[in-house]
């Protein structure tokens, strides 16, 4: 899969900085630390933005590249943060053949926004999951922790709506 | 050496220990055709071409990529079977088909390793019909890559991560969308990239090649109100017999002068003499920084490609960076000030180009500082392979030339400065006239043979009259990183190094004709082309820069003495802390 590059403005303080770097110091003279770094420092920003990269690279005395690519091989690792409202669509087999597929559409055309990707403010995401094993409410979709089932494309702006 | 016996398509040889099966090939005469394969550089099994058909103890004979599997006692290898053959060709296939098969015009066409394999095996280009990826090009530098063609061999990558210790190409995203890139898709002019070309130089195919100039130097030419002039870089004349099928380490001076006569060039100069020049303001400067206290060690300039990456790595050394011009830029500055101010010329009206064996001098030709005379000192820098490329469109037949000799009053080069294009040159050429300027007689012994050779570090000690001198010379900016690092941590003492950018010295610039790396694997280009100017440096009569009687009436005519005010104004140059 190729990865949306990061459209959230960064906004990191000085206290996760502080943090990274004691991540990386933890890990100095570990052979093949940039996987639990990029990991610790995932959960630390909640995603991995150009400048939470180069400071890893800098860090660790390794080119910026090497931690891009990475940081883009392994799906685990996001380029983009969750959302305030986080829209996960199920894609799975039973959601797909009962039309997720248009509910997806649908989201993307309301809020502009395409599928893997989050709005500049942070303020909305949204991605395609694999089965959520709700198969029968296909199709499903999640914002946040609640569940939404039997959907069809023409309720997704009422739903959209709770969330202004 | 400890050996192992193999039989090879039935033959028996005993091959080193530790040999990889493609290595051990070379014992039978066989060529393993290899696409991802660069000899100590990038073994890592990916392209898969050079699929083999090995037993081992008996056991049934199974496909390995020889290249990555090692040998080992009794072992059956075949290179050749209809099984082998079939499987490299629909590798081949398969990597077409998500190649852009452009080649009428593609810029490696003739020379591409994998345009080579497919005539060889017969390939159907349009077996596997199907999604092909489209990649924006980048033209944002001297280097450009067209991911379109790329095959995702990594020899790129390995040349600038491995080789050169920068990195800043890699494999970005996975599976189908695999693609060679930089951080968050920056293009290359927002990295730092020095411009080097060793991964031009690495590319198989033609997805990485220089902006090509010489349109801009025929257009020149062409026109009546230009006076026209070159100059060719030491190493282009050991290189430039490539183009036209010669071997490597052919000398071919004379017919490049000759050929780029015939190119219409209104003067065709000998690059040797800026060298010399070089050295006359570099010796100079480095003694008086000696005397009077200045940043210590001192580092060559003359590699863009260095130049640059010391500004990103190593900012707190700019400092230490001689502040001389290289001296592709020196012999602009010269033709556009004394020259321009001699014959009577408007510098405008002067089309300066350099012929040099490296992307990076694209690079320099548009910094700031390098324009002594208000305009550029130099118009256009073309590689050996654009001026091989302009030479052959114009359909000089390049074998049959006789030889003919630069232009005055700029045809002279002594051997110090021939020596600049390999490793340890400049040092040597440095020390020569450094050692008679502090001993004040003539040198008994001209050379310094501890910094010449192919290695990746060089350090040395030389008493010179009171003053003991030790140096140190790098080739290649991960040697360079080793010894900055050294000097950084107190652990090596010296007061003078010579940094090239490219391993080897410019004779294995970025800019030099490619060779595939079959020829590679049994050459090594480095040496050979060296050769040529050692022999050259031999053969001359003046072997030193501050006997060359061309570079002495420079100074007697128009720059005074060495570090005048006026040479610091037209020669010298600044440089800036860009980071990382």
């Amino acid at each position: 899969m190729k990865k949306n590059l990061t459209t959230v403005m960064f906004r990191g303080t000085k206290a996760q900085e502080e943090q990274l770097y004691a991540v990386i110091d933890e890990y100095r003279d570990t052979p093949g630390a940039l996987m639990p770094v990029l990991q610790k420092a995932q959960d630390i920003y909640g995603y991995l933005p150009y400048e939470v990269q180069r400071m890893i690279a800098l860090r660790m005395g390794i080119s910026m590249e090497e931690v891009y690519g990475v940081a883009t091989f392994y799906s685990q690792f996001v380029l983009n943060p969750k959302g305030d409202v986080a829209i996960a669509v199920c894609l799975g087999t039973a959601c797909y053949v009962k039309g997720s597929g248009e509910i997806l559409d649908k989201i993307t055309q309301i809020l502009g926004l395409p599928s893997g990707s989050t709005t500049s403010d942070g303020k909305y995401s949204l991605e395609a999951t694999r089965c959520i094993g709700a198969c029968g409410l296909a199709p499903v979709l999640t914002i946040n922790n609640e569940v939404y089932g039997r959907l069809v494309p023409s309720d997704m702006e009422g739903i959209l709506a709770k969330y202004k | 050496m400890e050996t192992i016996n193999v039989k090879i398509n039935g033959v028996e040889y005993a091959v080193p220990k530790g040999s990889t099966v493609l290595e051990a090939a070379k014992a039978a005469k066989i060529d393993i055709p290899t696409l991802c394969y660069l000899k100590d550089i990038n073994e890592i099994g990916a392209c898969r071409l050079c699929l083999v058909e090995v037993s081992e103890g008996g056991r049934p004979f199974r496909l390995v990529t020889a290249c990555v599997y090692p040998v080992t006692e009794g072992m059956e290898v075949l290179t050749n079977t209809p099984k082998i053959n079939k499987s490299r060709k629909t590798n081949l296939e398969l990597l077409l088909s998500n190649h852009d098969r452009q080649c009428l015009s593609c810029v490696r066409s003739t020379t591409c390793e994998l345009q080579k394999l497919c005539l060889e095996y017969g390939v159907d280009e349009n077996k596997f019909a199907g999604v092909k990826n489209e990649y924006k090009i980048d033209r944002s530098t001297p280097i450009i890559r067209d991911n379109n063609k790329c095959i995702l061999c990594r020899r790129c990558v390995a040349a600038c991560q491995k080789v050169q210790g920068i990195g800043v190409i890699g494999a970005n995203d996975r599976g189908f969308d695999t693609h060679i890139g930089s951080i968050f898709e920056q293009t290359l002019s927002e990295t730092s990239c020095i411009n080097c070309g060793q991964c031009i130089v690495a590319c198989p195919v033609g997805a990485l090649y220089e902006r090509d100039d010489t349109d801009k130097v025929l257009d020149a030419i062409a026109d009546p109100n230009k006076h026209v002039l070159i100059c060719t870089a030491p190493s282009v004349r050991a290189q430039i017999g490539e183009c036209f099928g010669y071997e490597p380490g052919t000398d071919c001076e004379g017919k490049m002068v000759a050929a780029l006569k015939r190119l219409g060039f209104d003067g065709v100069y000998d690059m040797n003499l800026t060298a010399d020049l070089t050295i006359m303001e570099e010796a100079t400067e480095f003694l008086g920084r000696v005397k009077n206290g200045g940043a210590l060690p001192m580092i060559t300039s003359c590699s863009p490609g260095w130049i640059k990456y010391c500004e990103h790595y190593y900012p707190e050394f700019t400092e230490n960076l001689s502040t001389c011009k290289s001296p592709q830029q020196m012999f602009g500055a010269i033709a556009k000030t004394y020259y321009a101010e001699k014959m009577g010329w408007k510098p405008e009206d002067i089309f300066f180009v350099s012929a040099i064996p490296c992307t990076a001098k694209k690079f320099e030709v548009g910094r700031p500082g390098q324009s002594a005379a208000g305009v550029p000192d130099v118009d256009v820098a073309i590689t050996t392979r654009e001026v091989g490329r302009m030479i052959a469109k114009a359909g000089i037949d390049f074998r049959s030339l006789a030889d003919e000799a630069f232009d005055d009053p700029f045809a002279f080069g002594s051997g110090a400065g021939a020596i600049f294009g390999a490793t340890g040159g400049v040092m040597e050429a440095a020390l020569r006239t450094a050692a008679e300027v502090i001993e004040n007689k003539p040198l008994e012994k001209l050379d310094f043979t501890e910094v010449r050779g192919v290695e990746g570090v060089k350090t040395a000690s030389y008493k010179l009259g009171d003053i003991t001198l030790n140096v140190a010379v790098a080739s290649g900016t991960a040697n360079a990183k080793k010894v900055l690092d050294a000097v950084k941590a107190g652990k090596l003492d010296v007061q003078f190094i010579e940094i090239m950018a490219c391993p080897g010295g410019c004779v294995n610039g970025g800019g030099q004709p490619i060779q595939p790396a079959v020829v590679r694997m049994n050459t090594d280009l480095r040496a050979v082309r060296a050769a040529v100017l050692y022999n050259d440096d031999v053969n001359c009569d003046v072997r030193k820069s501050h006997e060359n009687s061309a570079v002495k009436k420079l100074y007697d005519e128009f720059f005074g003495e060495p570090n005048s005010h006026k040479a610091h104004e037209i020669l010298h140059t600044h440089y800036v802390k860009r980071g990382l």
